[in-house]
């Protein structure tokens, strides 16, 4: 078990370092920093000096080794655009981000799996075939278009909920929260829907194929021959056995809502990281592009690892085996 | 919870002291950033300078309508060959920490904007010494006679001296962690609104400065500001009055919100000036081995006559637009009368491109950004198939700014035929277009930085240093008028229009338009 933790643990440090080394090389396509500092009547001389300031005379290899340098040590550098640490920005920004993808990913599971033992179940019910109409939009209309309707609907037309923004946060420690106070309650109803509503349909849709797929093998035949009453087979047996990959699933989808919350992030104006690194883009700003990019990848290894740990846990099949087969597929 | 609890404390405190029984009117604002920081030497972004100048203020300040007049010094003089510039400071203000403001303040704010890692120091360039005469008198000396120095010094923010070396903050930020200046941060200011509470990219929240020294003519007790990055979102966020004033708001959406009860958009012209540049220099289209059509002054004639400006204001503008036949906005020239455009003729494009030697027409590639002006890449889509249609093939190519700029603002190595590009002359004044956009490049004399057309004109480089330094108005404008109908009739460049402002509010939100694009609140009055 210590074997593949530290093995993991290495394989992890390795994921990040190609991360930011890939994300190193892109940045020189995104365009120059300089430009967007300096004023516009700014002279030649001005410009070299900022780009010396700056680091970016160094040839690429050198800027990447210095970067990896101050990173392994925490430091992240100043960003060009806001003029303050990185690492104080994106700690600043997190909360939002992890509140708003944990609620998300908490109402993705808590309608998705129902939903998906009940199509399951039922699959020719006309309510099975309405769930799963309406579940073709979730996984087909584009988040931003979905957060626009919303806010379209529920913010101007009915004026019940805020179209922007996290409301009043609270305070706790170094964290600041949406869930002490009834405006930031509000506030992350619709962009929790927003993310929520792809994971959703994809965590039902799963669940439905593997009802089916369980609900025909030989033990739910035995057990049905056994004289078990209907839930005892649905929800004992069948659930309990499609449960396994949908953890690993909604598990490692937590890494996706993190990543891909900077779309909903940015329709909803909700302050968090990914709507930093959105501006950062714009404005080239690399020391955030680049922590960011390496953040998120440290996310996904996290989870990987924890997911890997967790079919250690659940699968005794794999005690047996040589530890590294658990992959996750 | 506790910074909350204390701004809103502080606020009320300030409200239940300033007001006498008025209802709170607070104003609730939407842009679409954040300003970089409360940096106001720092950073050289219009959004962010036109913001701090609700909380910072220079020796002069504009108007609603632009004008220069007396804000933290009374009255200047200067001496005959506009070197020696003598201010007298205003007596008995006092910055939001009760401080006092005198000619140390002055002295050190100065020297503060010229560090090199200051990126408003382009505003002082011209300033070779700031000199203490006593406690409310300055005195600064240009390098070179320079007529316009106030026109830049509304842009140079006077901090307190005393609050800066307390709270470290006497240098600019540079791009090191150990040496980052509180100023970013925290404010310090002697202007009509104080930042009670900020949360970077969230909200910052003003109050009332209750000892401004001048005369109060809003009826504000607190301001918010929140970015809202996203157009559609913002446009919501106002209609549902969850904002009283937004911009910018995109044209498609002007008459939603014209057509919603209690809110409308304010139009207006803004001062940045849109237009095309062809390179000039290169012999052959860069990149090619193809002759460059450029150099003849027919072909750049053409590809001004086959341009239907109007068409592109209409259908692409929806009217928020003002075509124009020079390099600046007419608010800004007093003679822009003079001039007017060659009309649209496709016909006469076609026969001076056969005289130039085209018959069969001719391309080169079109560079264009797509996220920096309104409507940027539709304006370029439009000019592309205008021109195709008297034989001048367009490769448009559209970009976002960030690539877009660094590709063709190296002067070293001009990468691009035919592009488009926006201007507002940071002095509000012709001279800075004719030396930045119209002068031929010299990095000695640091003249057309921005001249994209790299044409070179000897006359015109010969007036430019006599614009900078000439007292009468008339003569200047004479001048200016020269070199522009020089750039007239030479087509050194096509001038497109200026955009239009859009900002909406609420019905019962009066306040002044100013054509930079700053939004002031002390014209702000909610009914």
């Amino acid at each position: 078990m210590i074997a593949f933790l530290v093995r993991r643990l290495l394989q992890a440090i390795a994921v990040m370092a190609v991360v930011a080394l890939c994300a190193f090389f892109m940045f020189q396509f995104v365009g120059d920093p300089v430009n967007q500092m300096v004023a516009e009547d700014a002279t030649d001389e001005d410009r070299e000096y900022l780009r010396e300031q700056l680091g970016l005379n160094d040839p690429i290899p050198v800027q990447f080794g210095k970067f990896a340098l101050n990173a392994a040590q925490g430091n992240f550098g100043v960003s060009y655009q806001h003029k303050r640490a990185v690492s104080t920005l994106i700690l600043e920004r997190m909360p939002a981000t992890l509140e708003l993808a944990v609620t998300a990913a908490i109402l993705a599971a808590l309608l998705g799996v129902p939903m998906g033992v009940y199509t399951g179940l039922r699959r020719d019910g006309f309510a099975s075939k309405v769930i799963m109409t309406l579940s073709l939009i979730g996984i087909s209309l584009p988040t931003f278009l979905i957060g626009i309707l919303l806010i379209y609907l529920f913010a101007v037309i009915l004026g019940w909920l805020p179209s922007f923004g996290r409301g009043e946060v609270v305070q706790v420690g170094a964290w600041e929260s949406n869930f002490l106070s009834a405006s930031g309650l509000k506030s992350i109803i619709l962009p929790a829907i927003t993310l929520a509503l792809f994971q959703m349909t994809f965590i039902m849709r799963l669940i439905r194929s593997e009802m089916l797929e369980v609900l025909r093998t030989d033990f739910i035949k035995f057990a049905r021959a056994r004289g078990l009453s209907n839930r005892a087979v649905n929800y004992g047996h069948a659930l309990k056995n499609t449960l396994v990959p949908v953890i690993t699933i909604i598990g490692l989808q937590l890494g996706s809502l993190i990543a891909f919350a900077i779309i909903t992030e940015t329709v909803f104006q909700w302050p968090g990281m990914g709507q930093l690194f959105l501006q950062a883009v714009q404005v080239v700003d690399i020391p955030i592009m680049s922590a960011y990019l390496i953040l998120i990848a440290f996310f996904f290894v996290i989870i990987n690892l924890i997911v890997d740990m967790l079919y250690y846990v659940v699968d005794p099949r794999l005690r047996v085996d040589q530890p590294t087969g658990g992959g996750h597929g | 919870m506790k910074r909350t609890l204390l701004a809103a404390t502080t606020a009320l405190a300030m409200v239940v002291a300033g007001a006498t029984g008025v209802n709170a009117k607070e104003l609730r604002w939407g842009f679409q950033t954040d300003t970089d920081s409360l940096d106001p030497h720092a950073h050289a972004v219009t959004f962010t300078i036109g913001f701090l100048g609700n909380v910072y203020e220079g020796l002069v300040r504009r108007d609603a309508d632009l004008k220069i007049e007396p804000a933290l010094a009374e009255s200047w003089t200067v001496s005959d060959d506009a070197t020696v510039w003598r201010f007298n400071l205003r007596k008995g203000v006092k910055f939001h920490n009760g401080n006092d403001f005198n000619a140390d303040d002055v002295v050190f704010s100065f020297k503060r904007i010229a560090d090199p890692d200051a990126q408003m120091k382009t505003n002082v360039a011209s300033v070779k010494e700031v000199r203490k005469i006593d406690d409310h008198t300055v005195e600064i000396i240009t390098s070179a006679p320079n007529p316009i120095l106030t026109s830049r010094l509304n842009s140079v923010f006077i901090m307190d001296k005393e609050w800066s070396e307390e709270t470290g903050s006497t240098k600019v930020t540079v791009m090191d962690q150990d040496k980052i200046s509180p100023a970013g941060q925290t404010s310090m200011g002697t202007g009509a609104f104080v930042i009670t509470d900020r949360t970077a990219q969230v909200k910052t929240t003003l109050v009332p400065n209750k000892n401004w020294w001048d005369k109060t003519q809003h009826n504000l007790t607190k301001v918010t500001m929140t970015p809202v990055k996203q157009d559609s979102t913002r446009v919501a966020a106002l209609l549902s009055g969850e904002l009283d004033m937004a911009y910018p708001v995109p044209t498609q959406d002007i008459n939603r919100v014209n057509s919603n009860s209690g809110t409308s958009v304010l139009v207006g012209p803004e001062l940045r000036t849109i237009f095309i540049f062809m390179d000039q220099a290169s012999k052959n289209l860069f990149g090619t081995d193809t002759k460059n059509p450029f150099l003849d002054v027919r072909v750049r004639k053409a590809l001004y006559q086959a341009i239907n400006i109007e068409a592109i204001k209409k259908k692409i503008m929806r009217n928020l637009a003002t075509p124009s036949a020079i390099m600046i906005s007419p608010k800004l020239f007093d003679r822009a009368s003079d001039f007017a455009r060659y009309p649209y003729d496709p016909a006469a494009s076609k026969n001076l491109l056969a005289d130039a030697g085209y018959p069969d027409g001719l391309s080169a590639r079109f560079d264009c950004p797509n996220d920096r002006y309104v409507n940027d890449e539709q304006i370029c889509q439009a000019v592309t198939s205008m021109a195709a249609k008297v034989g001048i093939k367009l490769n448009l190519s559209a970009k976002p700014k960030a690539q877009y700029f660094k590709q063709v603002l190296n002067p070293k190595n001009r990468d691009y035929h035919v592009g488009l590009i926006g201007w507002t002359p940071g002095s509000f004044d012709s001279h800075n277009v004719v030396t930045n956009l119209i002068a031929s490049y010299s990095d000695e004399k640091k003249t057309g930085r921005y001249n994209l057309s790299n044409n070179r004109d000897d006359r015109i480089d010969e007036l430019n240093p006599m614009i900078q330094s000439e007292g009468s108005k008339a003569k200047r404008d004479a001048m200016i008028a020269e070199v522009y109908k020089r750039v007239h009739d030479n087509v050194y460049y096509i001038p497109l229009h200026q955009q239009a402002l859009a900002w909406g509010k609420r019905d019962n939100v009066t306040l002044q338009q100013r054509g930079d694009n700053v939004f002031r609140f002390r014209y702000v009055t909610i009914n």
